[in-house]
This record gives structure tokens, sequence and C-alpha cells, in this order.
């Protein structure tokens, strides 16, 4: 008996030294970063993860010297804007896909269903040539029309998924009722699949923060980058002198999205999940 | 437009499911069905203007008209560069440049004029069934649709192409046609330093990329290598992060184990900083000479000189792996913590009056279940970094620097290879042909996993 509660013992403090171990093997990039923002000096080298002092200079420096602000911004508008094309093509297409019975339907969800399998790179001389032919090369909106066109594929099948579960008898009884489809659409199928709205419009709202290919193809001034070409192009081009700064903009990017995570975090599970089982 | 016709069509097949009946014996060749389709033949709109539908026969016809009086010609044009791809390269009279042909937009052009081409045939072929099939209902009787019947068919039942159809020009225009464009540069001999417009020619080569690719040494090496390493690199990525998740999701699952929110939320974290922040971070943490990593290694007196993370291309690959892990397995951890607390406690109620032990349950109930319900996502994932560009590219540039591989470097894998060979060194003929290899590959992992799961056999029932 004592043994048994002494093997239980044992099995219980390995359990926990794993955990913390894993807590400190997660939490030391964090703590070191936000630390690294705040230190003073300038390299990678010098950066302390307890600093001697703190210091906001990295951040005026950000704000002042920098176009961090704009590429915030840039990236912000092109986000917010995929988010609102990206969930209205994609949210149409599965409606139609999903509750209308049409010649070229089943070509159409085939179609899709290939073109998701491609790497979205191949595309890409083409899409330079078109951009440059509409005049939307270095123009926010020519990426913006880039990730929604790209978003609409997945996206689409993974909401026609979730349109499929939902009962129908709510529709029918509408329709004899004489509702119109716009009206059906706006007042039965939208309250119903707002977890999977939610997911669709988070994901291709975060889409855009994450992007480097696209976004370092399509932009190309300085004044019209996005955070994620912005930093990285910090890190990697004067040879880590400029560590403390690129510290400081990864922690103003990563905050705002992470909480958005933590806040939406079940939707996200629940939309993984969904995409998985729905192909 | 198109919908126009083929609504009308559809309502046909739903009145009137037996269209064919058995044709009487001895009737003349030329039906009143089969006049309506010659006429519609001969030029959009004629058939239908036999069926007495004045309107719809009148915007046939003029469609046709306009499309052969305005572009009959452009049309020509576009075939003969889709097919020659340009005849004069550019010249230089003194210090004049004259332009000749630029081969990748004669590309293009041609491949819309193709395919809007496509699109007006097959329009032509449902207007000519069209006229068919109101004929046939005409003859049996029933009154072909009026003007403002049409109009009311085409609000009712083409309500989901209005839905489609920004999605299907969208797609068309930024997904479909850049693809058909990146296989077709595969066969030609786009590429730097003697295939580059406008200063040159491009031209159709068959398959003599791909026979380069295989059979030319310097490529073949560089394909071969950056190949393995690529499934290397996505059976260990997915394998590691599935099997920590895994390991994690069974800890915190254990009753005795205490604040399992805290851990919780501390473990997601890796997933909700974003990725390429958290990428860059880890980059400048394994940095060899001035990362803390190594300083921290050295203090403790761990090791003596440096280790070369990221600069060794063993070392970086390793180090590419562990960071992976640190990204990878709160997705695994929290999908299969999910997966445990929705089995059924009966069942192990069950098992413990059979007397088991828990580590037997783990065995026979737990992970069965759970590596059942997430085989689907495993195998997405291995898909998904398969084509990890963000993690090779953001941690290692593909470097360090590989001699004996083309344009790539030790850590390379196909996709960051193909950004490397468009983007910096424009090898856009290679770079085309092998990411069609990589759309074979992952294809036949989507086609395998997509087809075992019940949204598949659904939908054909549904259909």
């Amino acid at each position: 008996m004592m043994s048994m509660k002494l093997q239980k013992r044992i099995l219980q403090m390995i359990i926990y030294t794993i955990l913390v171990i894993t807590t400190i093997a997660v939490l030391y990039p964090v703590i070191w970063i936000i630390t690294g923002s705040m230190n003073p000096g300038d390299s990678l080298f010098s950066t302390r993860i307890i600093p001697e002092s703190l210091t906001f200079d990295h951040y005026i420096y950000l704000f002042k010297e920098t176009d961090y602000l704009l590429w915030y911004k840039n990236t912000l508008k092109i986000a917010f804007w995929n988010m609102v094309l990206s969930t209205i093509l994609v949210v149409t297409a599965a409606y139609a896909f999903s509750r209308f019975r049409f010649p070229g339907r089943r070509q159409g969800l085939m179609a899709m269903l290939v073109l998701q399998m491609f790497p979205g790179f191949m595309g890409m001389i083409a899409i330079y040539i078109l951009l440059l032919q509409l005049n939307l090369l270095d123009n926010h909106w020519g990426l913006i029309l880039v990730y929604a066109g790209g978003s609409i594929p997945f996206g689409a099948w993974l909401v026609k998924g979730y349109f499929d579960g939902l009962p129908r008898s709510l529709e029918e009884a509408a329709k004899i009722d004489g509702a119109s489809h716009v009206k059906i659409f706006y007042k039965i199928m939208m309250p119903l699949s707002k977890p999977v709205l939610v997911f669709i419009a988070i994901t291709n709202f975060i889409g855009p923060w994450m992007d480097f290919i696209f976004a370092r193809l399509v932009l190309r001034s300085s004044e019209n980058k996005t955070l994620a070409v912005g930093l990285f192009e910090m890190v990697t081009g004067r040879g880590n002198t400029e560590f403390t700064t690129f510290a400081a903009g990864a922690v103003l990017v990563a905050v705002p999205i992470t909480i958005l995570f933590f806040i939406f975090q079940d939707h996200l599970v629940e939309g993984l999940k969904a995409g998985a089982n729905k192909g | 437009m198109s919908s126009l016709a083929r609504n009308s069509m559809s309502e046909v097949q739903q009145n009137d499911p037996t269209v064919t009946p058995l044709q009487p014996k001895k009737r003349p060749l030329l039906t009143r069905p089969r006049k309506a389709a010659l006429l519609s033949l001969l030029f959009m709109g004629l058939g239908q203007f036999y069926n007495r539908q004045f309107l719809k026969g009148s915007i046939f016809i003029a469609l046709e008209a306009y499309l052969l009086i305005f572009w009959t010609v452009p049309f020509q044009w576009a075939m003969w560069g889709l097919t020659t791809l340009g005849e004069t390269p550019q010249r230089r009279e003194g210090f004049e440049i004259i332009p000749g042909d630029h081969s990748i937009f004669l590309l293009i052009e041609g491949l819309l004029f193709f395919i809007s081409f496509l699109l007006f045939l097959w329009f032509y072929y449902l207007n000519i069934r069209d006229a068919y099939k109101v004929a046939v209902k005409s003859e049996q009787g029933i009154k072909p649709n009026n003007a403002k019947e049409m109009l009311k068919n085409i609000w009712e039942n083409g309500f989901p192409y209005l839905l489609l159809t920004p999605s299907v020009f969208f797609t068309a225009f930024l997904t479909m046609l850049p693809l058909l464009f990146g296989i077709l540069i595969a066969f030609t001999n786009y590429s730097a330093p003697n295939h580059i417009p406008p200063k040159n020619l491009v031209d159709w080569v068959g398959f003599d990329t791909f026979v380069k690719l295989f059979q030319m040494k310097t490529w073949s090496a560089t394909f071969y290598g950056v190949f393995s390493w690529t499934v290397i690199w996505a059976i260990l990525a997915t394998a590691t992060t599935f099997f920590l998740g895994l390991i994690f999701a069974v800890l915190l699952n254990q009753k005795e184990i205490r604040f399992k929110k805290f851990w919780r939320s501390i473990f997601i974290l890796p997933w909700a900083i974003p990725q390429f922040v958290s990428i860059l971070i880890m980059r400048n943490i394994f940095n060899g000479q001035f990362g803390p990593l190594n300083r921290y290694l050295m203090e403790l007196g761990i090791t003596d000189s440096i280790i070369p993370w990221l600069s060794d291309p063993l070392w970086a690959k390793v180090t590419l792996v562990i960071v992976n892990m640190w990204f990878g397995f709160p997705f695994w951890m929290v999908l299969m913590s999910g997966v445990m607390t929705n089995i059924d406690k009966e069942m192990y109620e069950a098992a413990e009056v059979d007397g088991a032990s828990s580590w037997q349950k783990f065995w026979k109930i737990t992970l069965p279940l759970v590596m059942f319900s997430t085989a689907p996502l495993a195998i997405m994932s291995f898909a998904t970094n398969f084509n990890n560009f963000n993690i090779i590219y953001l941690m290692t540039e593909g470097g360090p620097v590989n001699t004996n591989y083309a344009y790539a470097g030790s850590t390379d894998i196909l996709i960051s290879w193909i950004y490397k060979l468009t983007l910096d060194n424009s090898q856009f003929n290679i770079a085309s042909a092998v990411s069609i290899l990589i759309f074979i590959v992952i294809a036949i992992f989507s086609i395998w996993n997509f087809r075992r799961t019940r949204a598949f056999k659904e939908e054909d029932m549904m259909s």
C-alpha cells in the first residue's frame, strides 16, 4: 500500500517536472523578446534576459524613425478588407453550393478541391504580370484581391460543410411563408452559422499579418510594406544591429494577435477540426 | 447570360422527366426539334426564333454578332501568340530599341482568349440544346416560356449563379488563370539568362524541362537532394509535434494534476503568437555567434565552443525540427484534449470492472480513439509541412550554402527552392516543373484523405 502511494507520488513529481520545464521552454522566448525590447543598447549580443535597466527608447525610435506605424496601418487595412471581402465571397459561394442543386455544381466543387492542392506559389509569376497589367502592383488593393481570391477554395468547402449540417426545415418553412432567397439567407442562415463565420473572418483577418510571400511579391516600396516584410528586413537587413528595435516591433504585433487568438480560441479549434473532416 | 439558357433547360427537365419518348417509326428526318437545333447551330438564336422565343433569340443573335464583328481579329491574333509565343525579337538600331514580341504577355493574353473561347463554345452548345428541348416540349403541346416567364425563371433558378458569380470571377482570374499559366511555363524555356522577355523570345519546348530536371546532373542532384529532405522534414515535423502533443494531452488529462487551466493556457501560447514573429525571435535565439542560447550553454560549461545551430547543415536541420516542435505541439495538444474529454466515461468504467489497469485503459481505449479521430488532420498536417515555406525561409533562408546544389541551400525544401528559383534567379520553367511535381504529391495525399472521410460519400449520395 505504502509503495503504491510512493509510486504515485514519484509519478506526479515527474509529471510536474516535465510541465515546469516545458513552461520554461515556452515562456523563455516570450519573456526574452519582451525584456529584449526594453534593453538598453541595440545589438543582439548585448541583450540580456534580465536587463540592468529598462528603457522605452526602442519603442519611441520605432515610432519616430522608422516606417513602423505606416506598416501597421497598411497591415490593418489589408487585413480588414481581406476579412470583409473573403467572408462575403466564401459565404455566398458556400451557400450556393450547399443549398442549391444546379448544373455545374459537382464540377464546381471538384474544381475547388483540386485548386486548393496547388501550391499558391505556382501562380506567382502570372499574378505578378496580371497585377502589372492592371496597374495594381505595389498597391494594397492588388494584394487584397490576391488574398481574397486565394481564400475561396478552402473556405468555401469548409463553410459548405457547415451549412450542410444545418437543418433545412427552417428554410423550407420560411419558403412556404413566402420569404425570398435573400431574406432566408440573412434571417435564417447567417444567425445559425455564426461560429463558422467567425472562424472564416478571423482566419482571413490574421492571414495578412502572417503572409510574407505575396506581400513581398506585390508590395515594392517601403511606405507600402506590411509588418511581416518590414520586420523580416529589420532582422536580416543590417546584420542584427537593430535587434532591440525589432523586438519592440515584434511585441507590438504579437500582443494584439495573441489576445485575438485567446478570445476566439474555441472557434479556431472547432473550425480547424471541421476543416479536416470536410476535406 | 449562361444561366439564362440553362435555367429554361433545367425547367424542361424538371417538368418532363421523360423527354425522349419512343419516336414513331415513319417520321421525317428533319423533325421540329432537329430543325430548331440545326438552326441554332447555324447561328445562335435562330432556333429560338423558330421556337417563337423572340426576346431570347434576339439576345443570342446580338451576342454572336457582337463577338463575330468585334472579336474575330483579336482572337486570331491571340491564338497566333499562344501557339508561336511571338516571332520578332527585340532589335537594336543604333541607339534605338525596337520592341519585339513579348512572349509572356502573349501567353497570358492567348490563355485569356482561349478560356473565354471555351466558355463561349459551352454556351453555344447550351443554346443548341435549349432550342432542341424547347421544340420537343412545344411538340408535346407545352407552350414555350414567354419573355416575362423567362425573366421570372432566371430570378428564381438563377439565384445560385448570382451568388457564385463573384467567386467564380475571382477564382478564374486570380487562381485558375495563374495556375494554368504556371503549368504551361513548365513546357517552355522561360529562364535566365537566354530566354527572358522583353529582350528575348520564349519558345515551347515540350517536356525538355522535365528531362533537364531529371537528367542534367546539377539539376537532378539538387532535385533529389531537396526532395528527400522535404519528405524527411515533413515526416519529422508532423510526427514530433503529433506525439509531443499527445504526451501533453495525456499529462494534462491526469486526474491528479492540478491547475490544468493554467498549464494549458501557457502551453497554448506558441500557437497563439503570430508565427512569423516567433520564427524571427527563434532565429535570433539560435543565432550562432550572438544568440543567447550559445552564451548560456558556454556559461554553464556545457560546451566549450559555439554550436553552429543555423550554419552547419545537420545542426540547421535539427534546429528546424526542434523549433517546429515548439510551434506545433499546442495545436495537437488542444485537439487531443478535446477528443479525450469527449470519450464516453462508461467505457472506462466498464474496463475498470474488468480489472484493466490505467496503462491498459490508455492503450486500449484512449489511444485508438484519439488516433482515429486525428488521423485525417495528421495527413493534412503532413501536406502542410511539405509546403511549410515560412519556417524554413524565415529561419534559415534555406541556408547554409550547399555548393552541390543549383540555387538551393542545405535546408531548402521544394517550396522555398521554387521561391528562390522564381524570384531571385528567374529559372521560371524549372520552378514550374517542380511545382507540378509538388502538386502531384499533395494531390495524392489529399485525395486519399478525402476519400476516407464521410464528406465525400455524402456528396456522392446527394447529387
